[in-house]
């Protein structure tokens, strides 16, 4: 038997006391979607050939850019939405979810992303922020966001704007994964202290964390964040992959490393397979043999302050 | 299944939701346990492959070994059961699929990858599942792939504006939705038994 792929509202069958009501961008499919993308590698690409290799490689999704963060770095100058002709390309490319970036509190640039179509908008510190005070109201959008954080506090403020999906921040574009692990480590720890709390203490660390009492209430009850939180910032290696699986991530995130480095292919398969076998020292010891040169990391105290992505946003 | 009745049920533990099913299949009354490898396989009465991204699971899967120790093991017995990604995973044939994309032909189906469009058309809907009690049921859709083609032992058990989205065949059950999302567990129990009626046949 075939089925065919009539319309809601052409459908003879809906006429019979069925319910056959669609309700899209609802709060849980934006935030299912990262929940399928758990346990995975996301890659930033800036060409279809670099999805393609992405996507043969394992990831479970793509971040559709112009520069990677490492290049923007170098580039200096205001880091913008990437051309929308570059992200169509690269959703043409492959099957998988393709994410983009939009500038923190540029609204109008999250619009542009959601009318393309965009599977995920990152509202990135990556980018220069459009607006010092204010994050977009991500409640406004069917496309789900993703927000970076360095602690438990910017976590849960990012969720009470609405996104679905959380990513420590670390430092993008240094191959450098301390700044990575300061992070995760924070929110971790933030995470324990709470669920060991009276519940009469919990008020006074919601005013501390300046989040908002019910979501400190829920990661309280849950013992986690209430989305997925993946870890980003600086991982180069399959290494630095198990790592932050290890200290707690649900998932990794690849910017500068993996086409900054000498084989960017081997890298990826590489960094997809520790990432799902992250306890598992055999395993992360034969993935990691001779993958060539890594990308060449940068020492975070050499960054000006100024150039300090995660210090963008609040 | 083992001599205290509880029926064990593995969750393939590649990627994607992995423990929102293993808490679904213990809330249901079934025991989980994760499974990285085919030697974990044994002694298991069903198992579940979850969604994430059918083109990496696919590729582990292959990889690890999965891809010939699931159809042996589902012919000795083993019950199985894929949502989303799973279910592309389970199917004979995959349009759109990606080159070399493995699937594991345990039914008799042909998909349709992101039947239904990318993230901003993903959607919840009340669904009503034959052979399920209970009312509706309501199915969580995320870039969710639907069946085009049923093969002559496989039964649609539901379908959405036209599209069937449930089906079984013998021990094999698929989802195009995520009934772990939920907290709704009559899908997970359906499977339960299914899996307990297997054992028992072995």
């Amino acid at each position: 038997m075939t089925v065919g792929t009539a319309k809601a509202g052409n459908d003879e069958r809906t006429g019979a006391g069925r319910a056959e009501r669609a309700e899209k961008g609802t709060w849980r499919v934006k935030k299912g979607l990262a929940e399928m993308l758990k346990g995975g590698v996301i890659m930033d690409v800036t060409t279809p050939e670099q999805a393609r290799i992405a996507e043969e490689a394992g990831a479970v999704a793509v971040m559709a850019l112009e520069r990677v963060p490492a290049d923007i770095r170098a580039a200096g100058g205001v880091a913008r939405m990437a051309d929308p002709a570059v992200i169509l390309e690269i959703m043409e490319a492959v099957t998988i979810p393709v994410m983009a970036k939009a500038r923190i509190g540029h609204f109008v640039e999250a619009q542009i992303l959601e009318a393309l179509g965009v599977d995920y908008i990152d509202e990135s510190e990556v980018l220069t922020p459009a607006d010092e005070e204010h994050h977009i109201d991500k409640h406004r959008f069917k496309v789900p966001f993703v927000c970076g954080a360095r602690n438990l506090g910017e976590a849960l403020r990012r969720i009470a704007e609405g996104a679905a999906m959380v990513r420590t921040k670390g430092e993008p574009g240094t191959g450098n994964v301390v700044e990575a692990v300061r992070h995760m480590r924070a929110m971790m720890s933030e995470i324990r202290k709470l669920a060991g709390m009276a519940e009469d203490e919990v008020a006074a660390e919601a005013k501390r964390l300046g989040a908002p009492l019910e979501l400190v209430r829920e990661v309280k009850r849950l013992g986690r964040l209430p989305v997925v939180n993946f870890s980003a910032g600086g991982i180069a290696t399959p290494a630095d992959a198990a790592l932050m699986m290890q200290l707690g991530a649900d998932g990794i995130f690849v910017g500068s490393g993996i086409f900054k480095s000498k084989d960017p292919e081997a890298r990826a398969r590489a960094i997809v397979r520790a990432t799902t076998h992250y306890n598992e020292p055999e395993v992360l010891a034969e993935v990691s043999k001779g993958l060539g040169e890594a990308m060449r990391g940068i020492e975070i105290a050499t960054i000006r302050p100024e150039e300090r992505m995660q210090d963008r946003g609040w | 299944m083992g001599t205290t009745g509880t029926v064990r049920i593995g969750v393939l533990d590649l990627q994607g939701a992995v423990s929102e099913h293993l808490e679904a299949v213990e809330a249901a009354g079934g025991a989980a346990v994760p499974v990285k490898r085919p030697e974990q396989l044994a002694g298991l009465d069903g198992l579940i492959i979850p969604g994430g991204e059918s083109t990496t699971i696919g590729r582990l899967m292959e990889e690890y070994g999965f891809t010939e120790a699931v159809p042996e093991a589902a012919g000795e017995g083993l019950a199985v059961y894929g949502t989303c990604a799973g279910l592309i995973v389970m199917a004979r044939e995959i349009e759109d699929g990606v080159p070399g994309q493995p699937c594991l032909g345990l039914m008799d189906i042909g998909v349709v990858r992101n039947g239904f469009g990318r993230q901003v058309d993903s959607f919840e809907a009340d669904l009503v599942l034959k052979g399920l009690p209970g009312g509706p049921f309501r199915g969580v859709f995320i870039r969710a792939p639907y069946v085009k083609r049923l093969g002559a032992g496989v039964e649609a058990l539901a379908d959405f504006d036209g599209k069937v989205v449930m089906v079984r065949q013998g021990r094999c059950l698929a989802t195009a939705f995520h009934p772990e999302l939920t907290g709704d567990p009559r899908v997970h129990q359906y499977f339960l038994e299914m899996a307990a009626r297997a054992g028992e046949g072995r």
